[in-house]
């Protein structure tokens, strides 16, 4: 079974706060456009704003970007449980908003915040989970005792699920998103406050996962992460899909792929014209916050010639930083901001 | 409508009650026992009350212990969901449109309701003593009137559920719940109202008052109650609208 996703022309206005139990767990929606309708003292809050994608069938596709980039929108557009103000998703040959009870049959989801069962024990999420897909009784029996193995849970099966650590709770969030075999898997920032240790087995689960053939969605903040984990990437941030492709061409796409961080007493047009006219340096960006960001094919060889193109202009360094190719430094290439800002 | 998925739902509430059998009865049951114990045998052995009000009482007591333990078993869980602990969302997951979880909800919550009821019954006679004059000479009306009941509750448990955050709660009880108990003709029949007359015509609005009536007829049909077709069109009326607004309140949280 080959199920891929496609989004077209998807966008997302919020127009009250989204309630509590909603989103699939969205961070806080900082970062998006609030404005004043003049009409009426309500908010609009653009979440998601005209963002296409296509994910193959097969495919471990992450989302990166800062939080309420819109990242968890998204995942909840697409898992049926936010409705799209425009545009359409599509997984396999179902439109997810039109075809939800089809859709919700081919996906997984793992939630950004735990969202287990307090009432129930670990065994019991699993086998009524899958209840409610309608699986047999003995095959439920027999595929949560194999989860609860593979996910190293079995010694506390039978154990209400308060008292569970962090880390137990996100294995069993997956394991039960797995119960019943989806071709699609949703995971929204599932790494976080996990300790490396859990978050190296995490991966491995869902390259195990993938290997099966099926699709998975990831969302993220953690560039490691998707650099480690994902075939494709989009980066996103104020609900736009800012570029896509594999971390690899994404990061050759920075120019000179360097990144030094410039901070000055003044920056000046001479200075500027001076620092473009470095040998390497592809390209001089001004920062808001009164430095200058150098991209450039090398990093370290090139500070005594800006220190020389300082004294020339007269300006006096007060901070520098030098980031080697990566993806953020492809976020701050596209947005001019940190992704940790 | 999946009835694979809808079960499921049912059998998982059924396990997390009977895991909760024992502070559940206690947190529906005890506080209409005690009022039983007070107003129904302290009050009537000690003469301040005529024999006679135990029989009156008893009907409303069985309306308000339905009432309460249907409305929190449906109200309670969906405050906590749609605030803080979510459990909800794998349900709301499950390849079944959503309202179907609601009113799987409502009907786990009338089960509760009518268990509720039957419990209470009983144990009221037994503290009640002698000189308890009910009959139970229409027990298909009693039941229709049962079931009835039990729905209501949990739709309202739907409704307010859905609308309040954690922090309303003590605000639901003393401001909606409380009065509703109150004048919903619980402890005294809806013709005693006659001489509030505004009060009496207000009242008809509330519907727990079609709950004790309703037992009232059924049970003590030799006290004054409102006639059948009004109980039953009331109850069937609010029925309606409470299911109504709570699945419109439901779908509201459950989509973002």
């Amino acid at each position: 079974m080959d199920v891929g996703i496609r989004i077209s022309r998807l966008r997302k206005v919020y127009t009250s706060p989204p309630p509590a139990g909603a989103l699939v767990r969205g961070g806080p929606m900082t970062g998006v456009k609030f404005f004043k309708r003049p009409e009426k003292k309500k908010y609009a809050v653009v979440a998601l704003d005209d963002v296409s994608l296509e994910i193959m069938p097969g495919e471990i596709f992450g989302l990166l970007g800062p939080n309420g980039a819109g990242k968890s929108t998204t995942v909840g557009v697409l898992t049926t449980r936010v409705r799209p103000t425009a545009g359409e998703a599509w997984i396999g040959g179902f439109e997810v908003w039109r075809e939800r009870v089809k859709v919700k049959r081919l996906i997984g989801v793992v939630p950004q915040k735990p969202n287990l069962d307090f009432a129930l024990t670990a065994r019991e999420m699993l086998t009524y989970h899958a209840a409610y897909f309608g699986m047999p009784a003995a095959e439920r029996q027999r595929r949560s005792t194999d989860l609860l193995e593979r996910f190293q849970l079995t010694d506390r099966a039978d154990s209400l699920v308060t008292g569970f650590s962090g880390g137990m709770m996100q294995r069993l969030s997956i394991a039960r998103a797995l119960m019943h075999d989806p071709q699609v898997l949703f995971l929204d920032e599932p790494s976080t406050g996990l300790d490396p240790q859990t978050r190296l087995l995490l991966w491995e689960l869902i390259r195990d996962f993938n290997r099966h053939g099926a699709t998975v969605l990831l969302t993220t903040h953690n560039m490691d992460e998707a650099d480690a984990l994902c075939h494709r990437l989009a980066i996103v941030d104020h609900g736009r899909v800012i570029a896509t492709g594999t971390p690899e061409a994404l990061k050759r796409s920075v120019p000179g792929g360097f990144v030094v961080r410039l901070k000055f007493d003044t920056v000046s047009e001479t200075l500027a014209a001076r620092l473009a006219q470095i040998p390497g340096v592809t390209e001089v960006q001004r920062t808001p916050e009164g430095g200058v960001d150098l991209y450039a094919d090398r990093g370290g060889t090139l500070i005594p010639h800006v220190v020389n193109a300082a004294a020339a202009a007269g300006a006096t360094i007060s901070d520098v930083h030098i980031s080697e190719p990566s993806l953020e430094n492809l976020f701050l290439h596209h947005t001019g901001r940190s992704l940790r800002q | 409508m999946n009835l694979q998925a809808f079960l499921a739902m049912l059998g998982r509430d059924a396990r997390v009650a009977r895991r909760n059998f024992l502070p559940l009865l206690l947190q529906n049951l005890v506080q209409p026992m005690l009022f039983v114990f007070v107003f129904g045998r302290v009050m009537t052995t000690s003469g301040m009350m005529p024999e006679s009000y135990k029989t009156l009482l008893l009907p409303g007591i069985i309306a308000i212990s339905m009432l309460l333990s249907g409305l929190q078993a449906v109200a309670f869980p969906m405050i906590a969901d749609f605030q803080f602990s979510r459990e909800i969302e794998d349900r709301l997951l499950a390849p079944m449109e959503i309202e179907w979880v609601a009113i799987e909800k409502v009907v786990a919550g009338s089960i509760q309701a009518l268990i509720a009821g039957g419990v209470v019954i009983p144990t009221a006679w037994l503290i009640l003593g002698k000189g308890l004059q009910v009959s139970f000479a229409q027990p298909f009306e009693l039941l229709a009137l049962a079931v009835l009941v039990a729905l209501m509750a949990a739709a309202v448990g739907l409704t307010l559920g859905c609308s309040l955050g954690q922090a309303q709660i003590g605000i639901m009880f003393s401001l909606i719940v409380g009065p509703m108990i109150f004048f919903g003709c619980t402890y005294y029949p809806w013709s005693a109202l006659a001489a509030f007359p505004i009060l009496q015509k207000v009242v008809l609005l509330n519907p727990f008052v079609y709950a004790s009536e309703g037992f009232r007829s059924a049970l003590a049909p030799q006290f004054p109650h409102l006639s059948g077709y009004v109980v039953f069109g009331g109850l069937l009326l609010f029925n309606g609208i409470f299911l109504w607004l709570g699945l419109k309140q439901f779908r509201k949280k459950a989509i973002g």
